[in-house]
């Protein structure tokens, strides 16, 4: 039988302020800055309807960003001994001492005050792999017993991240990630569908439930027909809409809008804060401290995170400006770590159901998820990829059968243009490769005039 | 091991490492601080093979009937700047151990990056507990096939100069002369110039008796160039594709001059401006090694994993169109017959190149397609078994062709596709004889926009630069060019490929798969290829 497994192993406040204290003390420089991210990842895969492999391990890195005059130079390390540590002060002292000055040096935060993080979940952090392998026999054995194959993915994640500077400051927080996705596909490749769900907290995935709507579409998918490629309504599920919402994020830049090499950009020159973009119900936010996005209480130079709306009914409400860009527009910084990637993002919603989407289409297309989603001209923000694992045609307000699958052209902004109706957000799976990831909500949507560009004949 | 022995170790694993981070600060390290060290190894030290040794015998205690461990030393360094200004420099170092077992026929891993003789076996003891949570009653377990031929010794990249001797001060010099050469075209507002640098020294041991050690060395230099039109409605980039990253050292860099190509990417994104939007339909496509080396990445490495034709890696990179194995092998027809594929570990400078994978194997040159039909996929140890009926017909014995790969020591190894390199055409042709022959089409370089679907059909490729070829002759440049294609049709348009002096070596670093994402460094020797009839979409949308 298994041993008892350690509890997730994360760094304490304590420890973590120990561990930036010794690196501290090593350090020469005029302004000394430490990261510590301290955790550990569990993971069990299935495939062919039992676990493929696992894995779990544990790490610290230590980052030192050391400033000498108006010269920056950085470092990291897993090594904590006391030579390891001294190693990586030495090597980023040293570049530092090499490296041109910097024109953009801004000067590191004085002591600051935070909200304490809530995403820590002792449950997700006691997952054991018994436990993931339980979990995981739910959506096995309900796959085997529909006479389908399913492959899928369970991880969980418990970290702690620490800042502290040279200059007294030191943030602290430890937060934990559990994602669940899985692909039921009948054993002739004929069908395939897909379930996920992700949280901080473990309880509030169901296992049993994600296999059971897995196992549905894997059998609804069989016997897809083709339909042309063209411009179609569609009815897109909460994780197709991540997908793509999502994507706004590499263009939430306010110094590339500025310098004239976004989608942000003002014709003419300057940037779209106050300009609508998109249908006047929409808007997005991130923030760290709402419980449906959890997020980080502190942004990776310092700055405590807030609440941001980037788009409010429709106009652009912030851009992200890093402490320099800030500084030199006459701005305030963004209390968001490198824009939506500090993990939460929402969307506005409305109270529509999948259901009652689809009910409301004459003629369209229902969109469980999206795959393999690459940019193609960033002055649209627009992207290709395919729909994947349950695509299904709509007639007369129901669903009327399975439908190939078929690649896109589209801009999240175009049709957040073309937006009909909202239903009513959840979390979703934020990346496409299963991971915890951040803590992404979205409503599903019914919008007109999808780009589809062709056909594919993968199921 | 005795006491004294580990102690005598401890000591001087600590001096060693001492020696290898404060060379030169002249300060020597105390013995009581060397007692206090955690982590008690470097690389090359005897004391790694104590460790390594210390994990199997704790996994064949704890119930392993197979195990192997890895400890590596990953040493990266990133260098980023953008037009007067040093925008990053970092080095960065991860060090650690990482477990593997099969009990029973079920595996296990964990991984740690504590390097004591107690946290191995415990990971060990921790990966076996692993694998029997794993278990469950209706299964089928894993088998592993045999690794043939020598498994000890050590293995080192062919680099001439290892990147981390070379002053930083050199390299950001030479990227900030890169960034003022680009600069003098008054068009070319924005550049970014960066270079990465890896060395990696693995460790490897299991308990068939491997035991070896690999120095890994990977380099890039890259440079992208930003042009933005007056009225502020139009901007466009140039990447430096002609370079691509290598299993190589320094010289990666200085041999591929910089300097002296800067101001043609400049050039070439201003041109980009006032190029002309393509009009959609169907072109011949002759396509350049710069940019081919990433559709045959994506629609014919990909495909020809046998995990994925298995239905291994369904919930995330997707199954395959090469499925199943027994109605495709030595059957189907993926391409024309010009069309001669083989994976290989063993190219100078390739990014896949090694002395064992993964799994302690050898890896072995082997054909994946050969004159357009299908023969072979890339297998580890674990798959090899899968395909014995196939070999067995074949009479060749059933081995892995050396596949397996992790991209750390925290993360368990699985099947990662060699370097899978299209080779030349028999006639000795070249990039301007393909032009020469060719009446309306589009001449693509350098990899740019690319999507594909789950199973490798259906894929969307952009590029760096488009021209119009009309008469035989480029006659202009265009944009907004992408191309649409189902992999069996296209490969199947091949008509003309180049020969041998056309040979080029593309890659990545970052080649994503498996649950957690792992990265794969791969290359992906070509020739430029033309392709009859591709359909050509225009992606310059506006609303």
């Amino acid at each position: 039988m298994s041993r008892p497994q350690e509890p997730a192993r994360v760094m304490s406040r304590d420890e973590a302020r120990a561990l930036a204290k010794r690196v501290l003390g090593f350090s020469t420089a005029n302004e000394t800055r430490v990261s510590i991210n301290s955790g550990s990842r569990g993971n069990t895969r299935f495939a062919v309807n039992q676990v493929s492999t696992a894995g779990d391990n544990t790490d610290t890195t230590v980052v030192v960003r050391s400033v000498i005059g108006n010269k920056v130079g950085s470092a990291s390390t897993n090594r904590l001994d006391d030579t390891g540590l001294k190693g990586v002060v030495e090597a980023s002292e040293r570049l530092a001492k090499l490296t041109p000055d910097d024109p953009e040096l801004m000067p590191e935060l004085e002591p600051q005050q935070y909200r304490e993080g809530t995403s820590w979940n002792e449950g997700t952090a006691g997952l054991d792999p018994a436990a993931r392998a339980a979990a995981v026999a739910k959506i096995t054995g309900a796959a085997r017993g529909a006479g389908l194959v399913s492959t899928g993915y369970l991880e969980t994640t418990a970290t702690a991240q620490a800042i502290a500077n040279s200059k007294g400051l030191f943030a602290y927080n430890r937060d934990t990630g559990a994602a669940l996705t899985t692909t039921v596909r009948t054993p002739d490749g004929s069908g395939s569908g897909w379930a996920g769900a992700t949280s901080n907290a473990w309880d509030k995935i169901d296992p049993a439930a994600l296999g059971a709507r897995a196992v549905d579409k894997a059998k609804r998918s069989v016997g897809a027909v083709a339909v042309e490629p063209g411009r179609y309504t569609v009815v897109l599920e909460p994780t197709a809409v991540g997908n793509l919402v999502q994507l706004i994020a590499g263009s939430i830049n306010a110094r590339s809008a500025d310098e004239g090499r976004s989608f942000f950009t003002k014709p003419g020159g300057g940037n779209k804060i106050g300009e609508k973009v998109v249908d006047e119900r929409v808007t997005l936010v991130s923030d760290s401290f709402d419980p449906e996005t959890l997020g980080a209480p502190f942004t990776a130079d310092g700055l405590p995170t807030s609440r941001v709306p980037w788009i409010e009914n429709g106009v652009v409400k912030n851009l992200n400006y890093d402490r320099y860009w800030a500084k030199k527009q006459g701005k305030e910084p963004t209390g968001v770590g490198g824009g939506f990637f500090s993990g939460s993002l929402a969307m506005s919603g409305g109270t529509e159901t999948i259901e009652s989407l689809i009910a409301g289409c004459e003629r369209g297309l229902l969109v469980t998820r999206f795959w393999y989603i690459r940019p193609v001209d960033p002055r649209t923000i627009l992207f290709t990829g395919l729909t994947r694992d349950g695509t299904f045609l709509i007639k007369g307000g129901k669903i009327a059968g399975a439908v190939r699958n078929l690649r896109f052209n589209e801009s999240p902004i175009f049709m957040l243009n073309n937006l009909e109706a909202m239903g009513v957000p959840v979390r979703v799976s934020s990346g496409e490769s299963g991971s915890a990831g951040g803590a992404i909500v979205m409503p599903p949507i019914r919008a007109r005039d999808f780009n589809f560009t062709s056909l594919s004949d993968a199921i | 091991m005795s006491p004294s022995r580990r102690d005598f170790l401890r000591t001087t694993a600590a001096a060693t490492a001492a020696g290898l981070v404060l060379a030169g600060t002249g300060r020597a390290e105390t013995a009581e601080r060397a007692a206090r060290l955690t982590n008690l190894v470097s690389p090359g030290d005897p004391a790694i093979n104590e460790l390594l040794m210390k994990a199997l015998d704790a996994a064949k205690s704890a119930g392993a009937d197979y195990a192997d461990a890895r400890v590596s030393l990953n040493r990266t360094q990133a260098i980023f700047t953008r037009e007067k200004r040093v925008g990053g420099l970092s080095d960065n170092e991860t060090f650690g151990v990482g477990v593997r077992v099969l009990v029973q026929g079920s595996w296990g891993f964990a991984a740690t990056n504590e390097l004591t003789p107690d946290a191995v076996a415990r990971v060990a003891r921790q990966a076996a507990a692993q694998a029997k949570a794993s278990r469950a009653a209706e299964r089928r377990p894993v088998t592993l096939a045999p690794a043939p031929g020598n498994q000890k010794g050590t293995w080192r990249s062919e680099a001439k100069v290892d990147p981390f001797t070379i002053p930083i001060e050199e390299k950001v010099q030479l990227l900030l002369s890169v960034n003022a050469a680009v600069m003098k075209n008054p068009q070319a507002r924005f550049v970014t110039s960066n270079m990465f640098f890896l060395k990696e020294e693995k460790s490897y041991a299991n308990t068939e008796g491997a035991l070896f050690t690999q120095t890994i060395f990977r380099s890039q230099p890259t440079v992208t160039v930003t042009a933005v039109s007056k009225d502020f409605k139009d901007f466009q980039t140039r990447q430096s594709t002609d370079i691509q990253p290598m299993g190589r050292g320094y010289e990666h860099v200085t041999e591929n001059k910089l300097e002296e190509n800067a101001p043609r990417w400049a050039d070439e994104a201003v041109q980009k401006l006032s190029a002309k939007p393509v009009e959609v339909g169907r072109y011949d496509l002759v396509l350049h090694p710069t940019h081919l080396w990433l559709t045959i990445h994506e629609s014919v490495a990909h495909p020809t994993e046998l995990d994925r034709a298995m239905g291994y890696e369904a919930n995330y990179a997707g199954t395959s169109f090469v499925f199943p194995p027994e109605k495709m092998l030595g059957t189907l027809k993926y391409g024309s017959p010009l069309m001669n594929i083989r994976g290989d570990r063993s190219q100078p400078g390739s990014l896949a190149a090694c002395g064992w994978d993964d799994d302690g194997v050898q890896p072995e040159s082997f054909d994946i397609i050969k004159q357009g039909v299908f023969v072979d996929y890339q297998t580890t140890r674990e798959q090899a078994l899968w395909l014995d009926w196939y070999y067995k017909k074949l009479g060749k014995p059933t081995r892995s062709h050396g596949c397996s790969y992790s991209q750390s020591w925290a993360d368990v190894q699985f099947q990662r596709m060699p370097n899978v390199n299209l080779l030349p055409g028999e006639k000795d042709l070249g990039w301007d004889d393909l032009i020469a022959a060719t009446d309306n089409g589009i001449a693509i370089i350098g990899e740019g926009s690319f999507s594909i679907d789950q199973q490798r059909y259906n894929a969307q490729f952009g590029g760096q630069l488009f021209y119009e070829i009309k008469g035989g002759k480029i006659v202009g440049m265009l944009k907004d060019v992408a191309y649409q294609m189902r992999t069996p049709d296209f490969w199947g348009s091949l008509d003309m490929l180049g020969g041998q002096k056309s040979y080029f070596m593309g890659g990545a670093f970052n080649d994503g798969k498996g649950q957690p994402s792992q990265s794969n460094a791969v290359s992906h020797g070509c020739v430029p290829t033309r392709h009859r009839q591709i359909n050509v979409i225009n992606t310059g949308r506006q609303s």
